[in-house]
């Protein structure tokens, strides 16, 4: 746990004290003429775990959404504001979408292995941004699933379909193609609600894992688990960011009432 | 809770009878169930047994080997195997890769789409269409303006066929991958057509594949639409430019002739082209499990 923050009155309110990776100012979503997010403020700490809770609707996945441009696939959805990574914003409409994700990878509440092979799983992404030889992608492979704790498991079956893994293997597959493509931030979207105990375990255990190495968003519904993985955790409802503050902080000290009530469970 | 609670006796009875009711209507429903099977496959065991019994002592590789001849020359089925195999390739060939677009057209860029909408509309209504008009829509823009019945007419009126079959299937499929498979594709940065074929593609593939299948065995059999295009030729012929023969067409004018000789070909014929679609089917099935 990081305890940095002991203060957090003197922070300004919605940044963090490590310097954003994306910083989201003003950000409002529509879907068609329904306003999802009011006016969000908040910043993504570099290689930190910030975890999104909020009830179902409050527009946590919708905020990881705008990050990919996922929204893009579906006209009548439009996002405004700014969202800055690396001098960008990710919501201009002249970005080169395919280089923006190739740069923020996403990993879904269900596993989604694709109907080919364990290493053209791994493979599919890392073709799509980069001429590779073939050594060079067995060492990318091999090193993709050895960080995502799945290549023990898999290393002779490389060949093998990748929808005959579990539950579990199927979702650190998914985690393993996200990080082949060497993005600098991941988005997690409830990305164990679909796992058995043991297997969200592992996945835990990977995010705490990678976040040295990569900046992390986690939406979760399971408030040990936002605990447990997050540095930093922001509340949602009703389309509003109501509160953000370090983990430590959000889940002993919220500032806000509605904050407390949905963190103890008093709140649908 | 308390007072109203039924006395367990009063209970025992009424639970006693609702589950002979119960029992009764599972008996009736599997019974009728058992019922409709068996009378669909006696249906199809009868057309399989007389096809059996009645072409079975005709086949002789003189049929494989010889060409229609006049009643009582000991001809055989030759021409109108080839010309058969070529039209539905033919047909096969022109149906499946536009169908395959238009359903893909369909379900991953027209969901929605007024122009879309119309396209599945009119596609639903070729589907339905009666095959004769297909064969005469097909006489008056390839058979008339270029003097003459072809074989290459034939095969486009069979891909005529094809394209709504495909089209359907295709969009129904692809249709029935999850959201998030493709969006799991975008979010490695993939453009569209990458996702669509590379991911989707292979994800329906069992599905996409059976319904080209099904495309192929209706037009194997099919005899309407050739009747005005490639009409039937009783000479070996390979020209795509000249009338063709075919099984069906060879079929329906043997079958309905005055010579023994010539309605045991029609058999012959009948028998061929049922266990051909079937042995098509099966392979395909077989080939799909093996990759699958």
């Amino acid at each position: 746990m990081t305890a940095t923050m002991v203060a957090p009155t003197l922070q300004t309110r919605n940044q963090a004290a490590a310097p954003a990776k994306i910083a989201i100012r003003n950000l409002d979503f529509f879907y068609g003429d329904n306003r999802a997010l009011k006016a969000i403020d908040l910043d993504f700490a570099d290689r930190q775990v910030t975890g999104l809770i909020g009830p179902s609707g409050c527009g946590k996945s919708t905020l990881l959404r705008c990050l990919n441009r996922m929204y893009d696939l579906y006209p009548g959805q439009r996002a405004t504001g700014e969202a800055m990574m690396d001098g960008q914003n990710i919501l201009a409409p002249d970005i080169d979408l395919n280089d923006l994700r190739s740069r923020i990878g996403m990993v879904f509440q269900k596993p989604t292995p694709f109907p080919m092979s364990i290493r053209d799983n791994i493979t599919f992404g890392v073709k799509l941004h980069e001429r590779l030889s073939k050594a060079a992608m067995d060492e990318r492979v091999e090193w993709s699933l050895g960080r995502a704790a799945l290549w023990d498991e898999v290393k002779d079956r490389l060949d093998a379909p990748a929808g005959g893994l579990s539950g579990g293997q199927q979702q650190r597959l998914c985690i393993a193609r996200s990080i082949a493509v060497r993005p600098d931030v991941i988005l997690f979207d409830e990305p164990t609600s679909a796992l058995d105990p043991i297997s969200t375990l592992k996945v835990e255990e990977l995010i705490d894992e990678l976040k040295g190495d990569f900046t992390i968003a986690i939406i979760t519904h399971n408030m040990q688990q936002a605990a447990r993985c997050a540095d930093r955790v922001a509340f949602f409802y009703l389309g509003e960011m109501v509160e953000v503050g370090t983990a430590a902080q959000m889940f002993t000290a919220p500032r806000q009432q509605r904050t407390q009530e949905y963190i103890t469970g008093r709140f649908s | 809770m308390g007072t109203t609670t039924l006395s367990p006796a009063r209970n025992a009875t009424v639970a006693a009878a609702l589950g002979r009711r119960r029992k009764r209507i599972d008996r009736l429903t599997r019974i009728l169930c058992i019922a409709a099977t068996v009378i669909g496959l006696a249906m199809l065991a009868s057309i399989l047994a007389t096809l059996l019994m009645r072409g079975l002592g005709g086949l002789s590789l003189d049929v494989f080997t010889r060409i229609t001849l006049p009643p009582g020359s000991s001809g055989g089925l030759l021409n109108a195997i080839v010309g058969s195999l070529i039209q539905t390739a033919i047909g096969t060939a022109i149906g499946t890769p536009v169908g395959l677009l238009v359903g893909t057209y369909l379900s991953e860029y027209a969901r929605g789409s007024q122009l879309g909408t119309a396209v599945r509309f009119v596609s639903d209504v070729l589907l339905s269409a009666p095959s004769i008009l297909i064969g005469l829509f097909v006489y008056t823009v390839l058979v008339d303006p270029f003097g003459g019945f072809s074989g290459i007419a034939g095969g486009v009126a069979l891909a005529v066929i094809v394209i709504p079959i495909v089209v359907r299937t295709t969009e129904d499929m692809l249709q029935l991958i999850p959201v998030a498979l493709r969006e799991a594709a975008v979010a490695l940065g993939a453009p569209k057509w990458r996702s669509i074929v590379f991911v989707c593609y292979p994800a329906a593939r069992e599905g996409i594949v059976t319904g080209m299948l099904l495309a192929v065995a209706r037009i194997a059999g099919e005899t309407a639409p050739l009747l005005f295009t490639s009409l039937g030729n009783l000479n070996w012929s390979l020209s795509l430019t000249q009338p063709m023969a075919s099984l069906p067409v060879t079929i329906y004018q043997y079958a309905g002739s005055a010579f023994d000789d010539w309605v045991a070909l029609a058999w012959v014929g009948a028998l061929l082209i049922t266990f051909g679609v079937l042995a098509v089917n099966i392979l395909a099935r077989l080939v799909l499990r093996r990759r699958g």
